[in-house]
């Protein structure tokens, strides 16, 4: 029986190599799989097991800052949630940290630095692979301006609509604002009130979670008119802006026989200065189809649009301007009709390059990023983005925008002892334009003692509840670029 | 002056009993359950527990007990034995104490450490009282009698979790199952060391088999089939697959024909196949191991196994420490099937690794003693109780870490569960004696202790 009582052993042994081996397999060969299975708990608890990094604002006119956000531990198994110090004021910056929805915006672009999961947190290089841990969350610094954005937050009071305001020589922003808006600490932890709060913002019809001034594209109307008018004046289409165009009044859409009205009157034959300064739909109409597609298609995109790729650091929508199209839908493209759309931002963008004398410094929302201790990690320098037009062009751009401020459709943006230079816009909406129109006003703005421009401004209002005739852009958009314009200029 | 006369007679005999040792080993033994004990508060509240000098001193009482008990009753007795399941024993503990921290409302530690507490009292009795493990050997039909009973009376109790192997007594609950194993091994190892030469040898052949006769195959097959019916009754698999398993062993040792275990593992897998496809509680099981994450394919969130995977998986080469995973995860079986998830997550491959090696060192002891032993009962029951351990082993871990399908049963001495951790108390408590019948000196044996060779027998 002995020989059996081996056999029965080695059997036993057997066994328990089988145990090991599948030990092994486990805890060494899958284990990584494994852990990064996003059923896995693990992970978000970790996560959670800290509290987050902030993310700041500017405050004065130096290097001073403020968090915007808090955590707070609630002792569950999650335990620190995201808490935001002024609600929707700044929901289109910083997007939502959620532990149940993931997170948006700038919670999401910089969140291994938030979470304290970014290598550069590290004391040593690849001391996290190492030890397996995350640091203190680290901090993020914006190149929001408090003041500006609640200038902007204020001017538009509760209406649809956006803000986006732009430092011309840098690129930063300075306020980026989407109204309705909505207070992202109540998506913060989990439970009941949560997700309650989640399906009621994604059911309203004001869509409040929606960031419009960044991932929103409207019709840009009139204030597309600067693209055109940069491009007519770049391709050597129009020589001298003050002399008069061989527009005529009214003007038949090339190859139908539609007929492109004013709202203005005086525009046949006005001289390019003259059409930005009352807003001539026609001369701008007929500029684009002479300076053609192509000058077109090349002039748009050196603003800006169609590129899909623009990040600050959250992704941008793309400003859409189309690429194929006949003369007569060229021409209702080129005063920012047709399939033209563009965002908030693109269109402070194109403010920004007028006042940049044509170069568009590259956009940002991030200044730097810190460790906890207030160590810089990383820094965003100044850089370009594109030359939208020759420094020449943009001198008389400059001057065409401060006409329409001073005598123009823009009067309402006016402030005492600051140069400002704008353009209206009121795009039609809708099928047959059924919907309500959006009123635009994009700008700039330069103090007495300043060299060049401190900020440009761009600002849609998307007001369904006015009546049709009072919406413009001089009329409801303009005051709210105003307030933002002298929050941004440096107090006397 | 004088020098020795060759004439002079030897020293007298000293052998080796290794008490010391043991002695010595169960004090590390308690040393390392305290300060695992101990690691669990710091990592937990960042303090020591308050209570870890009553806990240690608990611990170490018992363990004295349990020794003085073997010191003096059964001085010859294996001494790893002993301190191994002590280990275990507080290893345990220290586990589930720790799963409690996840679960304030429902603690499982101080009820484990009562049973623990009644488990080295039985082990101190058996000690005590079985002088000699042959007498047993008459109690065979008793044995299954009992074990019958014990198995059939908790299907006129309510199910618990899918499987009816409780009874409910107030508060108590315990599983009768647990307790039938010892008996079913003391039943099996008498019945087949009278009648092994019968089954090996006696009978009609057919193609290369040798059948033995109804007369003497018939009854153990009829337990047998019994029992393991009941079980599949009370869907108590991972006894029942125990019990297969056991009794193959054993049909093995005792006989000697691989055909009987061809046999037993041909009817094994269509039973096994049958009841897999059909009984939907097992089917599901099944469908777990084959594919641990469908459920989170399916947007259930992950399974039981699938979290006791993750835990596993976190756990890694060292492990997170104890006290700083998070097994809990894994639900409501985490102190009883599951228990095997906290170690490898808290203490790593490592620690498995070190857990699986006690139980190897435990049951090639059992094995060891099997050897040793001249009367076949002893042999057979040395290498049932060895081979419970081990089947134990294999099929809750193989379960829990996904490869075989999973079957509730209790890792021995780790997990939460009265019965189970006085059961195997029992069954270490029968190694004991088993080995130290082994050790014994036979009159005429060489002076050195070494057991003398063995002769084989037949064949």
């Amino acid at each position: 029986m002995i020989r059996y009582i081996r056999r029965a052993a080695a059997f036993c042994l057997l066994l328990l190599l089988a145990l090991l081996a599948n030990a092994a397999r486990v805890q060494v060969f899958e284990a990584d799989e494994l852990t990064a299975n996003p059923a896995n708990r693990r992970n978000t608890i970790a996560r959670y097991d800290q509290p987050r990094g902030n993310i700041l604002v500017h405050t004065g006119s130096g290097d001073a800052t403020a968090t915007v956000t808090g955590s707070t531990d609630t002792g569950e198994q999650l335990a620190w949630e995201r808490t935001y110090l002024h609600g929707p004021l700044y929901a289109p910056v910083t997007g939502y940290a959620s532990q149940t929805y993931g997170t948006t915006l700038i919670e999401n672009a910089e969140d291994d630095i938030l979470s304290g999961t970014s290598s550069l947190l590290a004391p040593l290089p690849l001391w996290n692979d190492l030890t397996r841990g995350r640091q203190p969350g680290g901090d993020v610094v914006t190149t929001v301006r408090d003041a500006v954005q609640r200038a902007a937050y204020e001017g538009l009071a509760g209406r649809k609509g956006a803000v986006a305001a732009l430092e011309p020589s840098t690129g930063k922003i300075l306020a980026l604002v989407s109204s309705p808006s909505y207070d992202p600490e109540r998506l913060s932890g989990t439970g009941a009130a949560v997700t309650d709060t989640w399906t009621r913002l994604n059911a309203s019809e004001s869509r409040p979670m929606l960031d419009r001034a960044i991932r929103q594209t409207y019709p840009p109307g009139s204030a597309f008119k600067i693209v055109t008018a940069a491009a007519a004046l770049d391709a050597g289409v129009v020589d001298d802006p003050d002399e008069e165009t061989d527009t005529p009044s009214p003007y038949v859409l090339p190859g139908t026989s539609t007929v492109l009205p004013n709202e203005s009157s005086g525009c046949e034959k006005a001289s390019l200065a003259e059409a930005i300064r009352v807003s001539c739909n026609t001369v701008m109409a007929h500029l684009g189809v002479e300076v053609g597609l192509d000058g077109m298609v090349e002039a748009a995109g050196d603003f800006g649009f169609n590129d899909d790729g623009l990040r600050i650091p959250s992704g941008v929508a793309k400003s859409n301007f189309d690429t194929e199209m006949s003369d007569d839908q060229l021409a209702q493209s080129s005063i920012g009709q047709f399939d033209t759309t563009a965002t908030p931002l693109q269109m402070a963008m194109v403010a920004a390059a007028v006042a940049n004398d044509g170069e568009i410094a590259q956009p940002h929302l991030v200044d730097r990023t810190t460790k906890h201790d207030g160590d810089t990690v990383s820094q965003t320098s100044t850089r370009s983005y594109r030359r939208a037009m020759s420094p020449s062009t943009a001198v008389q751009l400059r001057r065409m925008m401060v006409d329409v401020v001073e005598n123009g459709t823009g009067t309402n943006a006016a402030i005492d002892g600051v140069t400002v230079g704008g353009k209206t816009g009121t795009a039609q909406n809708g099928v047959d334009n059924s919907g309500a129109p959006y009123a635009w006003f994009i700008c700039w703005a330069q103090s007495e003692a300043a060299g060049r421009p401190e900020v440009a401004v761009a600002v849609v209002v998307e007001d369904a509840a006015a009546d049709r005739a009072d919406i413009s852009g001089g009329g409801s958009a303009a005051p709210i670029a105003r307030a933002v314009m002298e929050a941004a200029l440096p107090r006397d | 002056m004088t020098a020795p006369t060759v004439d002079s007679p030897p020293p007298p005999l000293r052998l080796p009993r290794r008490r010391g040792v043991e002695l010595s080993l169960l004090v590390g033994a308690v040393l390392i359950s305290v300060y695992g004990y101990a690691a669990v508060g710091l990592a937990h509240d960042d303090a020591v527990p308050p209570d870890v000098a009553g806990y240690g001193g608990g611990l170490g009482l018992l363990a004295l007990l349990a020794h003085l008990a073997v010191r003096f009753r059964a001085p010859y007795a294996d001494p790893l034995l002993l301190p191994i399941a002590v280990l275990l024993n507080g290893l345990g503990l220290v586990l589930i104490y720790r799963l409690d921290l996840e679960t304030p409302s429902d603690t499982a530690a101080p009820t484990q450490l009562i049973w623990s507490t009644l488990g080295v009292a039985l082990f101190i009795v058996v000690v005590v009282l079985l002088r000699d493990h042959r007498v047993l050997q008459r109690y065979a039909y008793l044995s299954v009698a009992t074990a019958l009973v014990l198995m059939i009376v908790p299907i006129f109790f309510p199910a618990v979790n899918g499987a009816r192997i409780w009874i409910r007594v107030g508060g108590f609950s315990f599983q009768p199952g647990e307790f039938a194993k010892i008996l079913l091994a003391v039943f099996f190892a008498a019945y087949l060391a009278a009648n092994r030469n019968a089954l090996a040898y006696s009978g009609r052949t057919v193609w290369k088999l040798q059948l033995p006769t109804g007369r003497v195959l018939g009854p153990i097959v009829a337990i047998w089939l019994l029992s393991v019916g009941v079980l599949v009754l009370e869907r108590d698999l991972g006894t029942s697959l125990l019990f297969f398993g056991l009794f193959v062993i054993l049909l093995y040792v005792a006989t000697g024909r691989i055909g009987w275990i061809a046999v037993g593992l041909l009817l094994a897998a269509v039973g096994a196949f049958v009841v897999g496809s059909f009984e939907p509680h097992v089917h599901s099981r099944v469908q777990d191991w084959l594919d641990p994450f469908a459920t989170i394919d399916a947007g259930r969130g992950p399974s039981q196994l699938a979290q006791s995977l993750f835990a596993f998986a976190e756990g890694g080469m060292l492990g997170t420490g104890l006290g700083l995973g998070h097994s809990i995860l894994i639900g409501f079986a985490a102190k009883s099937d599951f228990i095997l998830a906290t170690a490898g997550e808290e203490l790593g491959l490592a620690g498995l690794t070190a857990v699986f090696l006690l139980y190897a060192l435990m049951v090639a002891r059992g094995y060891r003693a099997g050897l040793a032993l001249r009367d076949p009962f002893g042999q057979l029951l040395a290498v049932g109780l060895a081979s419970i351990l081990a089947l134990q082993v294999f099929v809750i871990a193989g379960g829990v870490m996904g490869l075989i399908p999973l079957t509730g049963m209790a890792m021995p001495f780790l997990a939460q569960g009265g019965s189970s951790v006085v059961t195997n108390w029992i069954i270490v408590a029968l190694l004991i004696r088993v080995s130290d019948q082994a050790r014994t000196p036979r009159p005429g044996q060489p002076e050195t202790g070494v057991i003398a060779p063995i002769v084989e027998d037949e064949q």
